[in-house]
């Protein structure tokens, strides 16, 4: 038994190091807060949010039918995710220092209420949201988008 | 069953996707900023990223397919009865304070102490909260220069957050040099009051 225990966690081990050192590299943003079916899916896996999750980019923001979520990006955009949702963070790249960026994000179903930040108000249509039908270009402005209607 | 009726049904399967896929419609909200002032504009993009329609109207409602648009504008009670919850649900805006310094050192002006009282309390309140600190300089010097002096100052006062208690992965520094002044000055000018730090608590 010990020794299956063990085994298990010389497989794990890799894993959790691997983790934490994307982690570090590449917060994008976070949870702020989460109720109902919220959850972070991450390279196929689902991580259940809470206030103070990293966000990375390709995470896709899944809520279910009684799912809330509410996060900020480091560009001081905000998002919130209404239900039945997902929302794939497909590409966020931003620079502090000259506040050039860019930020796709994917509204693959449901609704997202969008404030946006410093990279599109440098940069008009440098955020970008995709929804199965349509592209959409933000020019500094608050909006909800909501999908297949 | 042979394969040739399997094929068929993943045909007409495909074929039921595609006609969906063709209906979708996007509905595009504009809400009105929050100090109440210009609602800013989400344009409706081609494939090739040219702008074919613009939804620039507080409360103007875009039924978007692709590159077809029809716009109209609905009342502040519909938008709020159809997304209020949603809206309710967007964390609050990140704050900004601006702290001063004696000059050539981390020791904050006495009008300074009290805002950063403030921000502390600020970061304890705030659910998930993270901190970023952003250093800034008058135009005296090179550009280049400056942005390597912001970024010192900026990290010297992360440094300092932490001493008062701020854990350190939720704290970032960065420095944008002479981009951003609080003072519009000629290159070359001394301004004390451009010479800061912005925290911003998110």
């Amino acid at each position: 038994m010990s020794c299956l225990r063990a085994l298990f966690f010389l497989i794990l081990l890799p894993a959790f190091s691997i983790a934490s050192a994307g982690a570090a590299s590449a917060d994008i943003g976070r949870v702020k807060n989460a109720s109902g079916a919220a959850s972070i899916e991450r390279n196929g896996e689902s991580i259940a949010a809470a206030p103070g999750l990293s966000l990375q980019e390709s995470d896709v923001l899944v809520t279910g039918a009684d799912g809330k979520l509410g996060v900020t990006f480091v560009d001081n955009s905000r998002f919130s995710a209404g239900p039945n949702s997902r929302i794939e963070l497909s590409h966020f790249r931003f620079n502090a220092t000259t506040l050039d960026g860019q930020f796709d994000t994917r509204l693959q179903k449901g609704s997202v209420a969008i404030i946006s930040g410093q990279i599109a108000k440098k940069t008009p249509d440098a955020m970008k949201v995709r929804t199965p039908s349509s592209i959409l270009g933000v020019r500094g402005t608050e909006f909800v988008v909501e999908a297949d209607q | 069953m042979s394969i040739s009726a399997n094929q068929i049904l993943r045909g007409a399967a495909l074929t039921v996707f595609l006609m969906l896929a063709a209906c979708a419609r996007d509905t595009v909200t504009l809400l009105p900023g929050a100090d109440g002032g210009s609602s800013g504009t989400v344009a409706v993009l081609s494939e090739d990223g040219e702008a074919v329609a613009l939804i620039n109207e507080p409360y103007q409602v875009g039924r978007v397919r692709g590159d077809s648009v029809s716009t109209r504008t609905a009342s502040a009670e519909e938008v709020k009865a159809e997304y209020g919850d949603l809206i309710g649900t967007l964390p609050p805006e990140p704050a900004i304070y601006v702290l001063y310094f004696e000059e050539g050192t981390t020791n904050l002006t006495p009008r300074s102490a009290p805002e950063m009282k403030k921000l502390l309390a600020d970061v304890a309140e705030r659910p998930g909260a993270e901190v970023q600190v952003t250093g800034h300089t008058d135009t005296v010097g090179k550009e280049v220069d400056n942005d390597i002096l912001s970024q010192q100052r900026a990290a010297l006062v992360r440094d300092l957050l932490i001493d008062m208690g701020v854990t350190p992965g939720d704290v970032i520094s960065v420095g944008r040099g002479e981009r951003a002044l609080l003072i519009e000055t000629e290159d070359e000018v001394q301004e004390p009051r451009n010479r800061r730090v912005e925290v911003t608590v998110r």
